[in-house]
C-alpha cells in the first residue's frame, strides 16, 4: 500500500482510513511489535527448552499471534466510534465479563490463578475486558455529562467494582489494578474534584498499607523492595544485573545470560533482556516509543470535540501507558514487583491480541473526523 | 444514542477569526470537554513525567554505577562477577620469564537453593549434562535450606557452560571463577607446588608466598625451566633404565646460591594433587632425609685438609679393616695398603676417612658439619623442609660414621649446598628458589679456607678423572665430583644391601666451579650393563648427561681441549698433587667381620 495508490479522494473504507487515521502512532506500534518479535526470538528459546519444547516454540508462536493481532488492530481502527462503541459495550457484557467470571469460578489453575480458560488454546479473557471497560464506562461517564440526571458515573462505577472484585478473586491484582486505573482516568477527566483525587491516592495509599499488614506476600514483595537484603530478591537482582552488564550498546543478541537466569525472562523482564542484549540505546528508544504512544495519543485527543471519543481514547491510553510503565519501573527496581507484561513486546498471545484490539480502538477513536462524526 | 455538540467558535476578541483545528466548545456539554482538556493536560504531565523517570532510571542504573549503593551492589555481585573481582593471583615465572603457575577465567556453576523450584528434576537435569555428579547429593544440596549459595561444579568448559546455561534452570547459576593453571604441568610442581581450587596455596612457592600471590605479586623463581628439564628427563631415563623407585636432583648456582634445577621422582599433576600417590606429592630434593654415604667424603676431606689435620699426601694406613667394639669398617675398592689422602678420596676409601675423622675429633667434626650447614635445615624459600637427622650424643663410633656418610641423614639440598660453597673458594651462599637480584649482596657462609678449596676441586677433578666417577666425564667441563653408594637403612634392623641410593654430586667447570649438580638414583637394580648398581655406574652418567646438555643453557662455554687442564686454564690453582707412588700392591685381606653398620663405595 503506498501513498500514491490511494488518492485523497479515495472514499473506500480504506482510502478514508489511509487518510485519516495517525499515522504516526501506527508507524510507533509498529517499531514496538518488531522489537517484540525480535526479543521474544532472543528470550524464549530457554524458555521453551525449560518446558521441553521445540527451541522455536516461542517464536513461531508469537509470529502466528502478531499476524492475527495485526489483522485485528487495523481491522478494528477501520472502525467508526460508534462501532467502537457498539463491539466493546457488547463484547464486555456478552462475551468478556461472563466469560472471565467463567475464568475465575471454573478455570483450571496455573501457576496458582484461575485466570485463563481452555478453548483449543489458552485465553485470558480479563485481557480483552480491560479494553471493553473502558468503552463502556467511557460510555457511562459522557451520557452522564450529557444528560443531567443519567447515572452514568454510578453505573460504570458499579461495573468496575464487580469486575476488580472478580479479578481480585482469580486472584490478578495487576490486572484489577489497570482496571481500576482505567475507570479513575475517566473519573479525573469527567472533572473530579481535586480533593476527591487526594483521597482517591490517599485510599489507594491507605489500602496498599493494609494489604502490608494483612496479606503476607504482598507485605513480602513491599518489604524486599525497600530493603533487598531481606530476602529473596532473586528477580529484580538479575534483572539489574542485566542492564549493567548490557551497558550503552548491549551484549549483542542472543549473548545475554539473563534470560536463561529468570523464570519469566520471555514475558515479565523482557526489559531487562532487551537491556542485556541490545543496551542502553535501545530501551530508551522503547521507552520514547511508549511515551509517543500515550502523549501523541492525548494530544490527539486533546483536539476532540466528542467526550465519549475523549473518555475512551484516554483511558485506552492510559492502561495501555500504565501497563508499560509498570512492567518497566519493576524491571528497574522502581517500585515491587508486579506480574505485568510490557506491552507488545512481551510474549503472550491474548495479551497481544487484546492489546491490538485495544489500539486498534484507540486509532479508531483517533482518526481525523469532521465535525460530529457519530 | 445520537447526541449533538455544539461546536461554536469563540473568538477571542471580536472580529478575531476561529482558527481551524481548535474548535471551542460552550455550554455544559463545552465545560465538560475543556475540563476534559484540562485534566488530559495533567495526565499527559504525569505520563512525561513517569517515561522520564524510567528513562532516568534506565541511565543510572546503566551506566551510573557508585559503588556506595547497597543495593546496587547486591544486584552486581548476583550477575557481574567482574565488579566483586579481587585480584588474579599473582603468577609464578622462572628466570627467564616462562610461566610456571598463571590463571585462566572460567565459569563455575552454583546454586541459590531458595530459588529451586524442584530439586529432584533440577538435580536429574543436570545430571545430565554432568553424569559424574551423584545424582541424590545434588539434590540434598538443591534441597530449599538456610543457605543461599552452594557450589555444584567449579570450572566449567566453555561448552558446559553454555550448555547449562541454556537450560535456564531457575536457581542455577554460574560465576566467573579463576582456575590456577600450570603450563608445564608437572615440571617443576615439586617446587611450585599447588592452590587448591579455591586459590589457596596448599603446598610449594605456592603456599609459600601464598599471602604475595594473594596480593597478585609475581613471583619470580631462579629456576631455568629449561635446565629443569634436561634434568628430570636425564633422571627419568635413569630411573627407567635402572628400574629404580625414583630420583632426586638438584642444580645450584655456586656464586648465588640460586637453584636452577630441583627435580624429585616421581612426580605429581599439580592440576589434580589429589590423585597422585603420597610419594609423587613428596618432595624428595628438600624434604627426604638420607644417609649420603661417600659424598659426604667431601665434607670428611674438606675438614681435615681444613684443620690442619691432614694434607694431601698425608697418608694413612687402609690395608686392615677398622675396628670399633664390635663393628668392623671395611672398604669397598680395598687397595690393601697405606693410602694418601689424594688415594682416599680418589678410591674412597672408609677406612681412610674413619682415621682422618678420629685424628680430627670428634669437636671439631661437629663444628665442621654446623659451619657446612648439616645441623640446621636448609632455609629455602619452600615449606616442605626435612631437618636432619643426626646423633644428639656423638660419640666416637659416630664420627667415624659419619666420615663416610652414615649415621646422619640430610637432605640432598644439604649435600648440595655445602659442596657449592667448599668449591666456591669455601663461601657457601644461602640456598634460594627466587631469582636474586644482582645488586644485593649475598651473606657468604665462610666454610672452608681458599686453599681447601682449591685443593678439594682438584680432588673432585681427580675422582673424574681417575678415579670412581669416570663415567661423569663430559669432554671439555672439567667435571669434578664424587660417587657415593649408601645402602638404605632398614630402622633398627641395620642395612638393606641390595637397596640403596646411587649418588652423584658434581661441580662444573672445575677450574672455576659454576654450577653443582647432585644426582641421587634411589634403588637402582643391578643389571647386565651395570652389574654394580654404584654411584659410580648408575648416577655419573646421568650427571654426565645433565652437564653436556644444560651448561650450554647455563652459559658455560667447553673448553676445545678436553680433559687436561692446563695451568693457563685454571689461574691461580695448582696443578693436582701426583699420588703417591704405589708401594707393592698386596691382595685384599679377606673381610675379617660382618660389615655390620654400613658399606659404602
Amino acid at each position: 500500500m503506498t501513498t500514491t495508490a490511494l488518492a485523497r479522494t479515495d472514499t473506500s473504507i480504506v482510502g478514508r482510513w489511509w487518510w485519516t487515521v495517525d499515522k504516526m502512532t501506527l508507524g510507533v506500534l509498529l517499531v514496538l511489535i518488531v522489537s517484540g518479535a525480535v526479543l521474544t526470538l532472543a528470550a524464549g528459546r530457554p524458555a521453551a527448552a525449560r518446558i521441553q519444547l521445540d527451541s522455536l516454540h516461542f517464536v513461531k508462536q508469537q509470529m502466528a499471534v502478531i499476524v492475527v493481532g495485526l489483522g485485528v488492530m487495523v481491522g478494528t481502527s477501520l472502525l467508526s466510534p460508534r462501532w467502537v462503541k457498539r463491539i466493546g459495550v457488547l463484547g464486555l457484557f456478552l462475551v468478556w465479563l461472563p466469560l472471565t467470571a467463567l475464568a475465575t469460578f471454573y478455570g483450571p489453575e496455573i501457576k496458582g490463578a484461575h485466570r485463563w480458560l481452555h478453548i483449543g488454546f489458552s485465553l485470558q479473557p480479563s485481557e480483552f475486558l480491560k479494553p471493553c471497560f473502558a468503552i463502556f464506562a467511557a460510555w457511562m461517564f459522557s451520557l452522564w455529562k450529557e444528560n443531567r440526571g443519567f447515572p452514568g458515573w454510578i453505573i460504570a462505577t458499579g461495573v468496575c467494582g464487580v469486575i476488580v472484585v472478580l479479578l481480585a478473586k482469580q486472584p490478578d491484582v495487576g490486572m484489577a489494578a489497570v482496571v481500576f486505573a482505567i475507570w479513575f482516568s475517566q473519573l479525573f477527566l469527567a472533572g473530579l474534584a481535586y480533593v476527591w483525587v487526594a483521597a482517591a491516592v490517599g485510599g489507594v495509599a491507605a489500602v496498599g498499607v493494609a494489604a502490608y499488614f494483612t496479606v503476607p506476600h504482598v507485605a513480602h514483595r513491599i518489604k524486599l523492595f525497600l530493603d533487598p537484603s531481606s530476602g529473596d530478591n532473586y528477580q529484580v537482582d538479575r534483572s539489574l544485573g542485566a542492564f549493567m552488564s548490557g551497558g550503552l550498546f548491549g551484549k549483542g543478541p542472543g549473548e545475554g545470560t539473563v534470560k536463561a537466569q529468570l523464570p519469566d525472562a520471555h514475558s515479565d523482564f523482557i526489559f531487562a533482556v532487551a537491556g542485556e542484549e541490545f543496551g542502553l540505546i535501545a530501551c530508551l528508544v522503547i521507552v520514547a516509543a511508549y511515551a509517543a504512544i500515550v502523549m501523541r495519543g492525548l494530544a490527539r485527543v486533546f483536539d476532540e470535540g466528542n467526550l465519549f471519543v475523549m473518555y475512551a481514547a484516554t483511558a485506552l491510553l492510559t492502561g495501555f501507558g500504565l501497563q508499560a510503565f509498570i512492567n518497566m519501573a519493576s524491571a528497574l527496581h522502581l517500585m515491587p514487583t508486579k506480574g505485568m507484561t510490557l506491552p507488545f513486546i512481551s510474549y503472550g498471545g491474548t495479551s497481544f491480541v487484546a492489546l491490538a484490539f485495544g489500539m486498534g480502538m484507540v486509532l479508531a477513536l483517533t482518526r481525523r473526523r469532521s465535525g460530529s462524526a457519530l | 444514542m445520537m447526541f449533538r455538540i455544539r461546536e461554536l467558535c469563540r473568538p477571542l476578541s471580536p472580529g478575531a477569526q476561529c482558527r481551524p483545528g481548535q474548535p471551542r466548545f460552550e455550554g455544559p456539554l463545552g465545560a465538560a470537554i475543556e475540563t476534559g482538556r484540562t485534566r488530559l493536560l495533567v495526565l499527559g504531565g504525569l505520563f512525561f513525567l513517569a517515561f522520564a523517570l524510567v528513562g532516568g532510571r534506565l541511565v543510572d542504573v546503566t551506566l551510573l554505577k557508585p559503588a556506595a549503593d547497597p543495593k546496587r551492589n547486591v544486584a552486581r555481585a548476583a550477575a557481574d562477577p567482574d565488579a566483586a573481582r579481587e585480584f588474579f593471583r599473582g603468577e609464578i615465572a622462572d628466570a627467564k620469564g616462562e610461566l610456571l603457575a598463571t590463571n585462566i577465567v572460567t565459569w563455575s556453576l552454583y546454586a541459590d537453593p531458595k530459588m529451586i523450584l524442584d530439586p529432584a528434576a533440577t538435580a536429574a537435569r543436570l545430571v545430565r549434562l554432568f553424569p559424574e555428579l551423584d545424582r541424590k547429593e545434588l539434590a540434598e544440596k538443591l534441597k530449599p535450606s538456610d543457605k543461599r549459595f552452594v557450589w555444584l561444579r567449579r570450572h566449567l568448559t566453555p561448552k558446559e557452560y553454555q550448555e547449562v546455561i541454556a537450560e535456564g534452570l531457575p536457581g542455577i547459576g554460574a560465576r566467573k571463577d579463576r582456575r590456577r593453571v600450570y603450563p608445564h604441568g608437572s615440571l617443576g610442581a615439586h617446587v611450585v607446588g599447588y592452590a587448591d581450587i579455591d586459590n589457596h596455596g596448599i603446598a610449594g612457592v605456592e603456599r609459600q608466598f601464598d599471602g604475595r600471590l594473594k596480593r597478585g605479586e609475581r613471583i619470580q623463581l631462579s629456576l631455568d625451566l629449561r635446565v629443569q628439564h634436561v634434568l628430570r628427563e636425564e633422571l627419568a631415563a635413569a630411573v627407567k633404565r635402572h628400574h629404580a623407585i625414583g630420583a632426586m636432583g638438584v642444580i645450584l648456582d655456586v656464586h648465588t646460591g640460586e637453584t636452577k634445577a630441583l627435580v624429585s621422582l616421581p612426580e605429581f599433576d599439580p592440576h589434580e594433587p589429589g590423585r597422585a600417590s603420597e610419594e609423587g606429592r613428596f618432595n624428595r630434593v628438600t624434604l627426604g632425609t638420607y644417609e649420603m654415604g661417600s659424598t659426604f667424603k667431601i665434607l670428611n676431606t674438606a675438614m681435615a685438609l681444613d684443620s690442619s689435620v691432614a694434607t694431601l699426601t698425608k697418608v694413612y694406613d687402609a690395608r686392615f679393616p677398622l675396628k670399633h667394639g664390635k663393628f668392623t669398617i671395611n672398604d669397598y675398592h680395598g687397595k690393601g695398603r697405606a693410602l694418601s689422602v689424594t688415594e682416599i678420596f680418589q678410591f674412597s676409601s672408609n677406612i681412610g676417612s674413619a682415621k682422618m675423622a678420629i685424628e680430627a675429633g670428634t669437636p671439631r667434626q661437629r663444628a665442621f658439619m654446623g659451619r657446612a650447614g648439616m645441623l640446621k635445615p636448609v632455609s629455602i624459600e619452600l615449606p616442605e623442609i626435612g631437618a636432619p637427622l643426626y646423633p644428639r650424643d656423638w660419640k666416637p663410633l659416630n664420627t667415624i660414621t659419619i666420615s663416610y656418610g652414615h649415621g646422619i641423614s640430610v637432605t640432598p639440598l644439604h649435600l648440595a649446598a655445602a659442596v657449592a660453597g667448599i668449591v666456591n673458594d669455601g663461601k657457601r651462599a644461602p640456598v634460594t628458589l627466587v631469582k636474586r637480584d644482582p645488586k644485593e649482596p649475598i651473606p657468604y657462609v665462610p666454610v672452608v679456607n681458599s686453599k681447601t678449596s682449591a685443593e678439594m676441586r682438584q680432588l673432585m677433578r681427580l675422582v673424574v678423572e681417575k678415579g670412581t666417577g669416570k663415567r661423569a666425564e663430559a669432554p671439555g667441563y672439567f667435571v669434578g665430583g664424587k660417587t657415593g653408594t649408601a645402602d638404605k637403612s632398614a630402622g633398627k634392623k641395620g642395612y638393606r644391601r641390595n637397596t640403596r641410593i646411587s649418588s652423584f654430586v658434581a661441580a662444573f667447570p672445575m677450574n672455576a666451579p659454576r654450577y653443582v649438580v647432585l644426582v641421587m638414583i634411589d634403588e637402582p637394580k643391578a643389571s647386565a650393563d651395570t652389574p654394580e648398581a654404584t654411584g659410580g655406574a648408575v648416577a655419573a652418567p646421568v650427571v654426565r648427561e645433565v652437564v653436556l646438555k644444560a651448561a650450554p643453557l647455563l652459559g658455560v662455554l667447553p673448553a676445545e681441549n678436553t680433559s687436561e687442564l692446563t695451568d693457563e686454564k685454571r689461574p691461580g690453582q695448582k696443578a693436582p698433587a701426583k699420588p703417591p707412588a704405589k708401594p707393592a700392591a698386596k691382595p685384599a685381606p679377606p673381610a675379617a667381620g660382618r660389615l655390620e653398620r654400613a658399606a659404602t663405595e
